[in-house]
């Protein structure tokens, strides 16, 4: 696509004994939106503060434009961040706030008017100079945020689940406003998440993160169609996965019944995880089913009802827009796509069974959930209260 | 028992300020004996202003409290953001041994720092060590716990991305501190040096220890006043002092109430626009 500006080889970060990162190898291009994606604590806010310059790896180099920069700090870096809970300055206004960087670089009065004028159109807080940051709504501080650190043009802009202090609705205009923001400008974006559908409806690249370490780099219909392992497959989306057997290339069996796919490359007889995701799969009458079942529970979820099957004690989550009772006897037809294979990982069997469903899994998308997020590993660091 | 709670207030606080009624009625008393009210006069402060031994001395104490206080404030206030920059545990070890001296009862801070001076002198072969010199790094010594005690909770408090945005924008950890950290701490700051100032102002024990005669500041020259029987001028002189400490406490606690309502509407401005 375009060039690399940063890599990070064989990065390593732990604090204390706790090993935070662990063999991190990853680039990002120029102009690129590339989002690291993962539950709290797998290190994703990590990575992002290292390429930042606030934290030192442990172990590997950093590298920009092909410069080792383990040992630069954070204020001779050309990139600029916008952090988790904005840290704006108090003491002063939006437009001082904006101006920040371009003060401290000492840029004569009328460029930093200019630029600071311009900045403030593009995120559409013209008329807001004079305003304290704290009389701004969580929105507009936001974008105060984002117009502080792009003012300085740096080459990449590091943001800090930015969206996670604003409700539902706030946070899909943001969506948006980020998006054309970067487009305009042209800079690479590195953003952190840990919300799933964030990350695909933004990302030029998805990676992946778990436990300090890359799961899956690619596209985010990458991520989407061919997760790498269960991990994956059950965090971005939701995902049916069962213990199944590749018999030949193109045909796998599980449930005691071989079925077509599309995947190839696996050894014969190599035991491997199918994954099939619940919008695929075809509900059809008891007799027409490639396997039968019995639904347990059904939810109604707006554009579809998620409905629960019961396969031979093995439960699927189903998403359908027709209705079906609880106690009614279905089947269900899988076409070769719908199926998709992967290799078994450290992860298989712990996902992607609905035994203990609950219809509250869409609160994976609210950040209270993940309080602190990866804060903690800093708590040990050096913020933690006395007593 | 609310009643009784009540009753109980006005009597703690009768005990508590009744002493210094007793001096501020005895400073404008127009005669000898403070026991006899022989009617209101301001001749005690006229002469405690015409005085030419005790407002030097005055001016002593308030030389030494000022620069005391500025440079605890300043010692303080750096000291306070290295044991923030420091580990959990090496953090509480550093602030239990700078609460130490504080609850060290001062007659031995005195003596000890006495001590030090006096073996210090004799190493540098001199005899008459205790001076200006002596007195001010006594008064620093013992000024510096509260200004760590009043600083360290202000860079607890603050949010550690806002030092970490400015080093992001540019800003040395130096400039970070002058044009971002100082802001938010600024407060304790103050009530940190304020709190030394009238600690130093008024300090009597560990002075006495440590001041040498060509250097005398006022409470310990008051203290040898008290052998003999008190011009009331002198009850002029700490009705003044009592008030001038008065207003410093008044002022901090202003100043502290002002920052605390801002904080709270800060949080609730922004816990509002979340919620709604």
């Amino acid at each position: 696509m375009s060039k690399e500006l940063i890599r990070l080889v064989n990065c390593q970060m732990a604090f204390d004994d706790e090993i935070v990162l662990n063999d991190i190898n990853l680039y990002f291009n120029d102009k690129e939106f590339l989002t690291l994606l993962g539950p709290s604590g797998c290190g994703k806010t990590t990575t992002l503060r290292i390429i930042g310059g606030f934290l030192k790896p442990t172990g590997g180099d950093v590298l920009f434009d092909g410069e080792r920069i383990n040992d630069v700090p954070p204020y001779r870096r050309k990139v600029n961040t916008v952090f988790q809970k904005y840290a704006l300055f108090p003491h002063l206004d939006v437009y001082e706030n904006v101006a920040f960087g371009l003060r401290t670089a000492k840029l004569p009065e009328d460029e930093i008017d200019e630029r600071v004028t311009e900045m403030l159109e593009i995120v559409s807080l013209k008329g807001f100079e004079n305003r304290r940051v704290s009389q701004l709504s969580g929105g507009q501080q936001q974008r105060v945020a984002i117009a502080r650190a792009l003012v300085n043009r740096p080459k990449v802009l590091l943001l800090d689940e930015p969206l996670g202090a604003l409700d539902l609705r706030l946070r899909k205009d943001m969506q948006n406003e980020l998006k054309r923001i970067q487009q305009a400008m042209g800079i690479t974006f590195i953003y952190v998440t840990h919300d799933q559908e964030e990350a695909l409806s933004m990302s030029d690249t998805v990676v992946v993160m778990d436990k300090g370490r890359i799961q899956q780099i690619g596209t985010p219909e990458d991520i989407y169609n061919e997760p790498k392992n269960a991990f994956v497959a059950d965090f971005i989306g939701e995902s049916n996965i069962l213990d199944g057997v590749m018999l030949e290339d193109c045909l796998v069996k599980f449930f005691g019944r071989k079925f077509k796919c599309v995947d190839r490359g696996f050894e014969k007889n190599e035991p491997v995880d199918v994954v099939i995701r619940p919008e695929d799969i075809d509900i059809v009458k008891a007799d027409d089913g490639h396997l039968c079942g019995t639904v347990t529970s059904v939810t109604f979820k707006g554009v579809h009802y998620d409905t629960i099957v019961d396969f031979k004690g093995f439960k699927w989550l189903i998403q359908t827009t027709d209705y079906h009772e609880v106690g009614e006897y279905i089947g269900i037809r899988l076409e070769p796509e719908d199926i998709h294979i992967m290799h078994k990982s450290e992860y298989s069997g712990m996902f992607g069974d609905y035994s203990s469903y609950s219809a509250e899994y869409e609160e994976m998308d609210d950040p209270d959930l993940y309080p602190e997020d990866e804060e903690g590993e800093e708590a040990s660091e050096g913020t933690e209260n006395e007593e | 028992m609310k009643r009784f709670n009540k009753v109980f207030t006005v009597i703690i606080l009768i005990f508590l300020y009744v002493p210094m009624i007793v001096l501020a009625v005895g400073s404008f008393n127009n005669g000898m004996d403070i026991a006899v009210f022989k009617g209101f006069t301001l001749n005690n402060y006229r002469e405690l202003f015409r005085d030419s031994v005790l407002l030097p001395l005055l001016l002593n104490s308030v030389i030494v409290a000022l620069l005391s206080s500025l440079i605890a404030t300043v010692l303080g206030t750096a000291a306070a953001l290295g044991i923030h920059s420091m580990g959990p545990r090496m953090r509480r070890l550093s602030m239990s041994i700078t609460n130490i001296p504080m609850t060290n009862p001062e007659i031995v801070t005195g003596v000890s720092l006495a001590l030090l001076f006096a073996f210090v002198g004799t190493m540098l072969k001199t005899n008459n060590i205790l001076g200006f010199a002596t007195l001010l790094i006594a008064h620093i010594t013992f000024n510096l716990p509260y200004v760590i005690l009043s600083v360290m909770p202000k860079l607890q408090q603050m949010d550690p991305n806002l030092e970490e945005a400015a080093l992001d924008l540019g800003c040395t950890p130096v400039q970070a501190f002058f044009k971002v950290v100082i802001h938010e701490i600024f407060p304790g700051i103050i009530s940190g040096a304020l709190m030394a100032f009238t600690m130093s102002l008024d300090d009597f024990v560990i002075s006495y220890f440590v001041f040498g005669p060509r250097f005398v500041t006022l409470p310990v020259e008051i203290y040898n006043y008290t052998k003999k029987p008190l011009h009331p001028k002198i009850y002029a002189l700490f009705t003044l002092l009592f008030v001038t400490i008065l207003l410093v406490m008044v002022l901090m606690n202003v100043l502290q109430a002002k920052d605390e309502k801002k904080r709270r509407d800060e949080r609730s401005r922004l816990h509002r626009r979340q919620v709604g």
